[in-house]
């Protein structure tokens, strides 16, 4: 009748150790940090264990399967494919890293000027509107036509046709982080804890920085997850056209759309790489879905009945935008 | 009370609005009073009157996007408030003027740690650095009665009950010592042991730190409990304003007596149902130049129609703006 109730479990520590915990206890994110943490060792150090130089083409050995020579098989000209896939995963992590930070860094920005800055907003958002309704594909012919040469002579011919891919890439893809940005931003400026912040005399720089970015953070990071998978796609897309990197510089879609001609024939050379992308992206949503359940401090309570709390419906709707978004890039090139 | 003093703040003829789509609200309307050192000035009226909105423009606190002072001045230090910088208010906020609000639920930023958010207006007005923020808010925190401070500024708001996070709001505006604070109903949002509580502690603090407090309430209760003086506010004007004791004892505007009827005394006889003041207040997209209350007046007369009477003298700092009380201009004529 008296028995002792039971321990209150100590509350965990707050701070970064807590966000640690509460990523690790979700089992999606961890499996994809693993994921993703192999797939970049691999394409880092594969290379020097798989030794076969991915340009080396051997004619007798052409379109062959799997092999213990070649394990994922060659290609038409007779290239590894496999050290093909490792080394152009370099350069697809690379690019789409690099896109994603510009652009979300832009795209941060312009939201967050939009969503505080009142005479700002309009212009900000005009301008996203403008960005939205340029038809991108003919534009990116235009600007990469225009600078490719220059940026070539410049920096080199892998140096310079990266930065010009990313710089593209992140360019055009700011604008659905800066409208998500923005509409949080305006939601939270009305905040009680804004007003009680500038009540205690904190200087409007330090209210975006110390009060409104933390809390736009989530969804900050589901626009990262989804921008990497975009910038890779859309660099696949790039590289189909002929206007990405050169096939002798593969590159995860290089390999992709080198291969679609082949396909019925050797399904493999399409498998490969598009396993290799589908597995990043994924592996990227899942660590985003743990970031952002792990950075909110109230992540430490059971789980509000009737799903209050965002993160269920998020991961699917997070992969629909993905798939919506690649098929939308890549319907782009029947133009 | 403390009068003879030069008053702290002077609040001269305060008018607000706030825009809507399509009509203009009169939020405040003329509010004029002072606060004197040390005073504790009770604010009271029932929802709409423009309490909170007439203490947020005085800090320009206001919504920019939506509202507006149209007019007035405040003196604080022989400054005008209204016509100060941005960067002047902003550094008087939180250093001269604390400001604690009604629902500490939402005052709170959700992802910062208590800590940091006390520590904020140390590391903003004083300079201090990340350490020594962090003592002074260990400090703060043992100041309004919460213990084991240490542990507890490392957690998030979340973790502590409304009345604790009302003790916080509390410490955080009265981080720097401030010379006045605006208590915008600190105890609304709390149940009542938790009410009687926070009321203790401030009214405990006040007398540590000497400072002039303005308390926003429609509690009448609380107001007998912890204010010197006090402004009743109807539809955006002052309709009396009185020492405490004379206010309770002699009412002399018919809002202030229908407030005060509509106090439930366990005392008094028990009756079927609690006396409520019937109608609404009057809405403030356009104002008439009658008295605001004579809709639901139940003393009204005749020359209730005609223009709205100003701030009339009742006794000592005691005025009323009703027709009842006499006139001064015509009394001196006849």
């Amino acid at each position: 009748m008296t028995e002792p109730l039971p321990a209150i479990p100590p509350r965990r520590r707050g701070g970064r150790g807590a966000v640690a915990a509460r990523f690790a206890a979700h089992r999606g994110a961890v499996a994809g940090l693993l994921v993703l943490a192999a797939i970049v060792a691999l394409t880092l150090f594969g290379p020097l264990l798989h030794r076969i130089d991915p340009q080396y083409l051997d004619y007798l050995d052409r379109n062959q399967g799997m092999s213990w020579k070649h394990p994922l098989g060659t290609d038409n000209l007779g290239r590894d494919l496999l050290a093909q896939v490792l080394s152009g995963g370099r350069v697809s992590l690379a690019v789409g890293t690099s896109a994603m930070l510009l652009g979300l860094a832009l795209g941060t920005l312009v939201g967050v000027l939009a969503g505080f800055v009142r005479w700002l907003d309009g212009p900000l958002m005009r301008l996203v509107d403008l960005f939205l309704a340029l038809p991108l594909l003919p534009l990116l012919l235009v600007v990469i036509m225009l600078f490719r040469d220059s940026l070539r002579a410049a920096f080199g011919p892998e140096t310079g046709i990266f930065l010009l891919i990313v710089f593209v890439i992140g360019v055009t893809s700011w604008m659905q982080t800066a409208r998500i940005v923005r509409g949080e931003v305006l939601a939270l400026r009305e905040q009680e804890y804004v007003l009680a912040a500038r009540a205690i005399g904190t200087r409007p720089r330090r209210i975006v920085t110390r009060h409104i970015l933390p809390n736009v953070l989530s969804p900050i990071v589901v626009s990262a997850a989804l921008g990497v998978a975009n910038a890779i796609l859309l660099e696949s897309a790039l590289s189909f056209l002929g206007l990405g990197f050169p096939s002798d510089f593969p590159t995860w879609g290089r390999l992709l759309f080198d291969g679609v001609n082949f396909m019925s024939l050797h399904p493999t050379r399409v498998i490969w790489p598009g396993l290799a992308i589908s597995l990043t992206v994924l592996s990227v949503n899942y660590i985003g879905d743990g970031l952002r359940d792990a950075m909110d401090p109230r992540g430490d309570l059971p789980p509000i009945a009737g799903g209050a709390r965002r993160n269920r419906r998020g991961r699917l709707g997070v992969l629909l935008a993905t798939r919506r978004n690649g098929r939308r890039v890549l319907q782009g090139k029947g133009e | 009370m403390p009068d003879g003093a030069a008053p702290i703040l002077e609040v001269r003829d305060l008018a607000a609005v706030y825009r809507t789509r399509d009509a203009v609200v009169h939020a405040v309307n003329g509010v004029s009073f002072t606060l004197g050192r040390g005073e504790v000035l009770g604010l009271v009226g029932e929802s709409g009157a423009g309490k909170s909105a007439a203490m947020l423009a005085l800090l320009g606190l206001l919504p920019a996007r939506s509202a507006s002072v149209v007019g007035g001045q405040v003196l604080f230090d022989g400054d005008d408030l209204l016509r100060a910088t941005p960067e002047r208010l902003r550094r008087l906020r939180g250093s001269e003027f604390g400001y604690v609000f009604q629902d500490p639920a939402t005052s709170l930023n959700p992802v910062l740690s208590i800590g940091h958010q006390l520590a904020e207006p140390l590391r903003v007005h004083r300079g201090l650095s990340r350490r020594a923020a962090r003592a002074g808010a260990a400090e703060l925190l043992a100041l309004v009665g919460i213990p084991d401070p240490k542990r507890r500024l490392e957690q998030y708001p979340h973790q502590f009950s409304g009345g604790q996070r009302q003790r916080v709001m509390i410490a955080m505006a009265l981080a720097c010592k401030p010379r006045v604070l605006i208590a915008d109903e600190p105890t609304t949002a709390l149940d009542v042991t938790v009410q009687a509580q926070i009321l203790e502690l401030l009214r405990d603090l006040r007398r540590q730190l000497g400072m002039a407090v303005i308390w926003i309430t429609h509690d009448l209760g609380v107001i007998a409990g912890i204010a010197d003086r006090v402004i009743v506010m109807y539809a955006g004007r002052i309709v009396e304003q009185a020492p405490v004791r004379a206010l309770f004892a002699d009412p002399r505007h018919p809002y202030t007596r229908a407030l005060l009827a509509a106090l439930p005394r366990p005392d008094g006889p028990r009756e079927a149902r609690l006396r409520a003041i019937p109608g609404q207040p009057p809405r403030l997209e356009t104002l008439t130049g009658d008295c605001p209350f004579r809709p639901r007046c139940a003393r009204a007369f005749d020359r209730c129609a005609g223009p709205r009477p100003e701030l009339r003298p009742v006794g000592p700092e005691h005025r009323a703006a009703c027709h009842l009380v006499p006139d001064p201009a015509e009394t001196a004529h006849a």
